[in-house]
Formats: C-alpha cells, structure tokens, sequence
C-alpha cells in the first residue's frame, strides 16, 4: 500500500457511511466504506442488488437525494479534494468534466427530446465554453471514438431512432467529452443484448487504454469483472467483505461470499433423450405478423414480420429453449402459442388444435398451459395478498371451495420453498427472487403440463438466478413438466435446455439439441452469440450487424 | 388457521396500500380537519328536520306525548276549533298545549319556508336574537334557509358525483379495455356531446316543465360524466398491458374478473382523487342555476337564490354576506379535502 498523504490516489473514499431516513427509521445503505481508485485503472465494484455498490458511486458525485441521504462519517477526496460537502461550484466543476458518469439504462437517461448533437454539446458549452461550430466538430470527434456507424447521420439523430447499443455509445460519448480522468460507469451493459454488452466492453477497455483514465466499473457481472478490470472491490449489505487484484481473487478468494458468488454459475443440463414420447405442443408454421397501415383509407402496405414460419414440439420432461436477443420475437412467439396474441399456422396442445379457439372453448386449455412472466415487480398485482395471487386461477376455473383451494396455495408454496405462512403478505414485501417463486406457485398450482417461462430469471441476481433454475428443473423431474424456456441468457438456457432454438428477426436461425448447438453451432450468427455470452468477446461483427 | 396481526381501519383488515393511503391522508391536518368538519355539518344539516323547524320536536299535552315532524295533529288534538293541522307558533294554539303541558323547540324554531309575521320592521330585517342571520325579503329566517340549502346542495353535488362517476368510470372502462373501433366511435360521440350547450338545454327545459331537484340533476348527469372517461380511460389503456393483467388471462380469468379486480383499482385512484373537486364544481353548478331563477321551484332553501335576494337586496348585506360566506367556506373545505385525498393516493409521497 502507497502511503496516501505522499502518494494520493485519484480517487479515495475512507470511512465512507451512508443513511438514509426511511419509513421504519433509519437504512444504513453504506458502511465504513474504504476504496481507492489509482490513476488509470479500472477499479471494479462487485455485489448484488441492495449491496450498496451504486449508492457509493452515487456518492461520488453527490447525486443522492440529500438531505433525505446522508454521511455521518467519511471522506470523498478526488486528487485530495475533499467532495463531501462540497459546494455546487466546486461540485459543477468535478461533474460532467473530471468525472464522467455512465448509467445503467440507456433509454432513459438520455433526453428524448434533443437530438444527439445537443446532448452531447451541452456539457462542452458548459464547461469548456466552446463555440457551436467548434462543440459540433468535437461531438463529431467524440462519436467516431465510440465507432458510432455514420457518425455525421447520426449528429442530428433523435435517442428514439438508435438502438439500445447506439444509445449507450451516446452516452459514452457523453460522458468522455471533456476527457474525464475518472469515468464512473454504473452497470454499464446490463441492459444491453450480449453481442452489443461484449461491443461496448471492448470500446470501454480500448477508450481507457488510449485516454488514460481510471474506470470504476460498478457490476453484478463477474465475467465482466474478469474480463476488464485490474482491482476488485466485493460489496455485501452496505460493506466491502473482500479486495484485491482481479486475477488473485479469482484465483483464491478467502471470503465465504466472494466464493459463493464466483460459484454462482449454472450447471449444465444432462444429455436427455425425449424421442418417442408424446407430444404436449406441436406448433407449425406459426407467424404473427403486425400491418403497417398507411394512407387514408389504412392500406396494408407491409408487415412487420415479428415472428415468422417458425414450428417446435415440446415433450413432457424436456425444456425447449428459445434464445435471441431483444426484438428477436421470442415474446411473441410466446404470447401466440398462449393464444394472447393474433397468429397463422397450426398449434396442437395435447394433441388438439387450439389454434382458432377462442373465449369459453380456451378455457380448458389454459388450466394446462401457463406462463412466469419476466418483471417478478409487474407479474404480480400489487393489491392483491399471495393468496388471492396464487388462488386466482383455481377461482377463474372454479376449482376446489374456499379451504381447498386454502390447502392448495399452501402446498404450491411450500413446494417452490416459500413459507406458507408469508400467503397472507404483499407483494411488495418480497424480494424479487421471492417474488419469482410466488409467480412459479401461481402457475404450478393449476397442475399444468406445459410451462412458458418467458425470461423468468433476467430480473435477478445471479445467485438467485441459479436457485430458481434449480427450483424449476426440480418442479420439472416432480411433475414431468414441458417447458419453452425463454431467455438471452445463454448460460441459464444451457443449464435448463434440451433443444434450443436461436431466433433473430423473427426467423429461426439454427435449431437442434442444445448440446450440439453450443459445442458445434453453424450459423454465423449463433457462433458470435456463444462466443459473446461465454467470454465476452466480439466474435465476427458482420455476423451481429445487418 | 387465522391471520396474524393485520392492520384494521374501522374493524376492516385494509392492504398495507390503503394504511399507507390513511396515513397519508392524515398528515395532511387541513384537509383531516376540514373532513372533520364537513362531515359534521352534513350530519347536522341531514337532520335539519330537528334543528330549524317551525314545529315542536316534542309536545306533552294533556298526558300523552306527541311529535308533530313525524305525524299530523290537527288543531282540535289540543283543544282549538280547526281540524287542520296545529299552527304551534300560533299564540292561540301554544297557549292551549302550554295550559296542559309543554313543547320541546328546536334550536331554531323557523321552517326555511316559514313566514316570520311578527317582524318588528319591514323584511328583510337585520340579524338579531331572534333572526340570528336576519330575514330575507319574504320574512323568512335566513338560517334556517342556509341549513336547508346546504343540505339540498351537498346532497345534489353528492348525488351528481356518484352517479356521474359510476357512468364516466364504466364508459371509460369499456373503452380503454377492449379499445379499437368501440373506442373510437365513443370518443367522437363525447367530442359532440360535449359541444352542447348545457346553459341553454337548460334554459329551454325550464320553458318546458318546472325543473325539480330530479330534472337538474339528470340534464347535470347528461354532461357530467364525462369528466371521468379521459382518466379512466388512459388507465385502462395502461393497465391492460401490465404483466399481471397478461398473467390474469393466460390463467383463464375472465374479462369481467380482470376488469374489476386487476385493472379497476388502478383507474379508481384517478377517479377518487377527481371526485371532491367533481363534488365542489356540483355544488358550485347547482347554485349558479339557483342564481340564474333556471334552477330549483321557487320557494326551495338554495344557497343560489340566497345569493340573488342578496344581489336584489343590496340595503340588507347579510344576505349576500352569508350566502357568500356559506358558499365559500364549504367549496374550501371541499378543495382541502380533495387535496388531501390527492395526497393520499399520490405514488411519490413517502410518509414525512
């Protein structure tokens, strides 16, 4: 360790606590936080939600809702300028311009109603005081660093006509304009498809090499971890348990948590065969196509294909696997064979064709086909007790009087692990993963044969993730249960698929055995996802951009 | 089994929402003080009966007990010639039952269509012990009128309201769930509907018939309601799509089912949050057609006609004065309420 009144790092939080005044009192979200950040580092900050790692970023900048937020002790220095309290002019003068600041979310965080140019141009007027002419040829500057295609088009382009890497790119570029030496970015590709996350990593590693900056990356990812950062911070409920260089953590971790999160990797699914055995869901040609109306009289004068020709069987016990990557339509394909959205083509369910059926005759059919949605947040009426939530399909179908169907909620909780007892609670006093499993009771409770998981997991930590695929392969061996397993987390796909299909655009790219399909895909565009998810690199970028 | 501990509002088990809403609605001491305080003076005024009244509550005559605001007595019931009903502030008749027994009075012992023929000057009189707010200009006890105005008012906005909530709710509810062309046509009609002008339609039926307390009511109804459907509307059309609603379906649930369980309690905070103002604007559009002479029969205890008599009155001020006072005061303690109740159901408010 350097001594820091010599030798003062970049940045250097010590003792660092944060409260918060809540509706039960006081939340302590930081506590006794120490991190340095050196001069051209990348510095990462690892936990899981509610780990306090974005507050303390936050903090940094002075973002936090103060005074509802507050330091009881601590320091913020930024080359030994102290930042706690610091006045608004001093604190002008650190934001936007040494410290750049990356966000999680990129379709929020940029202003929809200015075009890129001004966005971009806003923070080089304030602080560098440039002239337009002059703030309009560094933007130009600024988005060719970040590789944005056709970076002049792109100048007076609107945040709604990028797409969700581009934006990022954006913000990037935001954010390096006055060639901050610290560039904070909070979860900065977690909201992004895997091929644009492995993308806007690699731009991140090549900006900070050749502008010298220090990164402090804050992630819940560890392969990402792995992959770019030079030190590593753990962050457990407000503490940091553990620290050190990237490559020594991973090598030995000496802390308990840091073990189980770096252990906190899906199995891989055993080599099954289904063959032979009937078939719960035949879907052939199936294709859900949008109009484009235009014109007066609303011509149709094209479609937007969402999902088109696409046929898969799934058998009892065995889990078909749809992966692709955002507006692939792999939600819609979902919502089709569910009947909750407008199809073509053939759809057989435990050998009749549901396709066409509609009202009263679906009714049947629902009881043995459900669905887990992704938000556990959105999936679950806030107004509603667990018990009303799981009931309500047994009361729609008129199943069992009040005390069955009691019995039966308790017995759906308690097989997806949760404490029957919580059956009288809120949704909104569970945590997401726990939420999740009230969303799996709701659907298991109706004794289904087919189970539509659509993105089950992508709103949870990754520990969490890996119970509730346990949890799901378990119900799956107990009840003999079909799944279509949705995801873009080819990960979680391996650990839960049989047969996987890749989609993009609405066409099915490649299908076969999921074993085959990860040890030897074929198509272009499956080879790049694999290498994507698995190591985070840029396979073949013609095969990811059209 | 039984629940454990659950939080109770008035003996109910309420959401942990709803005891976050009360809460709320609390910590705003206005619009708390101010239900308070409303609630009180509807209470009082729905009993106007017992509190102005040109008839005893109680009579005890001759060893039996009567109640003239309940049953008829006709004057010869107490010893007087007439077999019409008793005058009790007659001081012929009120000597006859004070010889054999008593009367209990009201507070104030005015009807609000009461004639007071022993002013000691000509009506409208200023406020005295007797006429605690004066006369009006046909010697009738101004507080008297003003319990009976408020109560026919808060009764006539609280009526419209209901109704025209539960029509605007359903109608925007229709529309927003099931949307396209339903939603369509319905909204080009309520563009035309309400290009209509109310004040003449109005004016027209009472050159028709005499409009009565039901004939304001429902012309009011024909336009009011669709100050609910934009909001319940926008609701429905939000609240279709969350997952939960999705959820709802694929598990079987009906349309019926999804739109009152699921999608209902998200329009009804719009809704709740509109209706005190919607309660106030009632009350303000009665008295205004009062003022006009195009609203209640003449005769009727209004606010509105008070506020006239004022405005032809202008040597006696404590008419216009109190119809002023009343009317204001009631429209703020139903703004402060309403504003409590926005608070109540607003999101971003955390407890302080």
């Amino acid at each position: 360790m350097t001594d820091s009144s010599t030798n003062e790092p970049l940045l250097a939080i010590e003792d660092l606590s944060v409260h918060f005044d809540g509706d039960g009192g006081e939340i302590v979200a930081v506590d006794h936080v120490n991190l340095r950040v050196e001069k051209g580092r990348t510095v990462a900050l690892v936990g899981e939600s509610g780990s306090g790692k974005s507050v303390t970023a936050l903090s940094v900048m002075q973002l936090l809702p103060y005074p509802r937020a507050r330091h009881p002790n601590g320091s913020i220095r930024f080359r030994g300028e102290e930042l706690l309290g610091a006045g608004p002019r001093v604190l002008r003068r650190i934001r936007g311009d040494q410290v750049g600041m990356i966000f999680q979310e990129p379709m929020t965080s940029l202003n929809p109603l200015h075009t890129v140019r001004k966005q971009i141009s806003e923070t080089l007027l304030l602080h560098k005081g440039l002239s337009e002419s002059a703030a309009r040829s560094r933007c130009l500057e600024l988005l060719e660093l970040v590789r944005i295609q056709d970076p002049v088009r792109r100048l007076d382009s609107y945040p709604h006509q990028l797409s969700g890497g581009q934006r990022q790119r954006v913000m990037i570029a935001m954010a390096l304009a006055n060639d901050p030496d610290l560039l904070i970015a909070d979860e900065p590709t977690t909201a992004l498809d895997v091929t644009t996350q492995a993308q806007i990593l690699r731009l991140l590693q090549d900006l900070q090499r050749e502008m010298g900056m220090a990164v402090l990356l804050i992630t819940h990812d560890l392969t990402i971890v792995e992959k770019i950062s030079d030190e590593l911070y753990v962050m457990k409920d407000g503490r940091i348990v553990e620290q050190g260089a990237t490559a020594s953590v991973f090598e030995a971790p000496r802390e308990a948590y840091t073990k189980q999160l770096l252990s906190a990797e899906p199995p891989v699914k055993p080599e099954h065969d289904f063959t032979g055995r009937d078939e719960v869901l035949k879907a052939e040609h199936v294709r859900v196509w949008f109009p484009i109306r235009m014109g007066v009289l609303k011509r149709t004068v094209d479609h937007v294909k969402a999902a088109d020709d696409i046929g898969l069987v799934v058998r009892p016990g065995e889990t078909v696997g749809i992966v692709g990557e955002s507006g692939s339509g792999k939600t819609t394909l979902a919502l089709a064979i569910l009947r909750l959205e407008k199809s073509r083509g053939r759809i057989v369910f435990n050998g009749r064709e549901i396709h066409g059926l509609d009202g009263e005759d679906l009714k049947p059919i629902r009881r043995q086909m459900q669905v887990v949605f992704q938000d556990p947040y959105g999936s679950l009426s806030p107004r509603l007790s667990i018990q009303q939530i799981v009931e309500e399909g047994l009361v729609a179908h008129g199943i069992g009087n009040e005390s069955e169907r009691e019995e039966r909620v308790i017995a759906a909780l308690e097989e997806v692990g949760l404490d029957p007892a919580s059956r009288y609670r809120y949704p909104h006093e569970f945590s997401g993963g726990q939420r999740q499993r009230v969303a799996i009771a709701r659907a298991m409770i109706m004794q289904p044969r087919l189970v539509i998981l659509d993105e089950p997991t992508s709103a949870l930590d990754r520990s969490v993730q890996v119970q509730i695929v346990d949890l799901l392969l378990r119900l799956q061996a107990e009840h003999d249960l079909a799944y279509i397993f949705i995801s873009h987390d080819l990960k979680l796909v391996r650990a839960m698929s049989d047969h996987l299909i890749v989609l993009r655009g609405g066409i099915v790219v490649e299908q076969g055995p999921s074993e085959r399909l990860f040890k030897q895909p074929e198509a272009p565009y499956t080879k790049a996802l694999i290498s994507a998810a698995f190591a985070l690199e840029v396979s073949d970028e013609t095969a990811v951009r059209q | 089994m039984k629940a454990p501990d659950r939080h109770t509002f008035l003996g109910r088990p309420v959401t942990p929402l709803t005891r976050r809403r009360l809460q709320n609605f609390r910590a705003n001491k206005r619009g708390w003080w101010s239900l308070w305080i409303f609630a009180a003076l509807f209470v009082i005024t729905l009993f106007a009966e017992f509190v102005a009244n040109d008839k005893p509550i109680l009579v005890y005559y001759d060893g039996g007990f009567y109640s003239p605001i309940f049953t008829m007595h006709p004057e010869t019931t107490f010893g007087g010639e007439f077999p019409t009903e008793a005058d009790y502030r007659d001081p012929y008749v009120a000597d006859l039952i004070n010889d054999r027994g008593w009367m209990l009075w009201p507070l104030i012992p005015y009807d609000h269509q009461t004639v007071a023929w022993d002013l000691p000057e000509p009506a409208p009189s200023p406020p005295d012990a007797e006429h605690w707010l004066g006369t009006d200009d046909q010697a009738r006890d101004v507080t008297a009128r003003l319990i009976y105005g408020f109560r026919i008012s808060v009764l006539f906005g609280f009526t419209l309201t209901i109704i025209s909530a539960a029509i605007g709710v359903s109608a925007g509810a229709v529309q927003g769930y099931f949307g396209g062309w339903l939603d369509l046509l319905f909204q080009r009609f309520i563009e035309v509907w309400s290009g209509l002008p109310i004040l003449f339609i109005l004016i027209i039926l009472a050159s028709i018939v005499e409009p009565n307390f039901w004939w304001l009511l429902g012309v009011l109804l024909l336009f009011s309601w669709m100050g609910f459907v934009g909001v319940v509307r926008a609701e429905f059309l939000r609240a279709r799509n969350f997952e939960y609603v999705r959820a709802a379906r694929a598990l079987g649930v009906s349309d019926r089912v999804i739109i009152f369980k699921h999608v209902l309690p998200n329009a009804m905070v719009a809704t709740l949050t509109f209706m005190p103002f919607t309660l106030a604007g009632s009350v303000t559009a009665l008295t205004s057609l009062d003022f006009l002479g195009i609203g209640l029969p003449p005769g009727s205890a209004s606010l509105g006609e008070l506020l006239a008599q004022g405005k032809a009155n202008l040597q006696a001020p404590w008419l216009g004065l109190t119809g002023f006072f009343v009317i204001g005061a009631m429209l703020s303690l139903l703004i402060f309420i309403g504003e409590a109740v926005r608070d109540a159901f607003d999101p971003r408010k955390s407890i302080q």
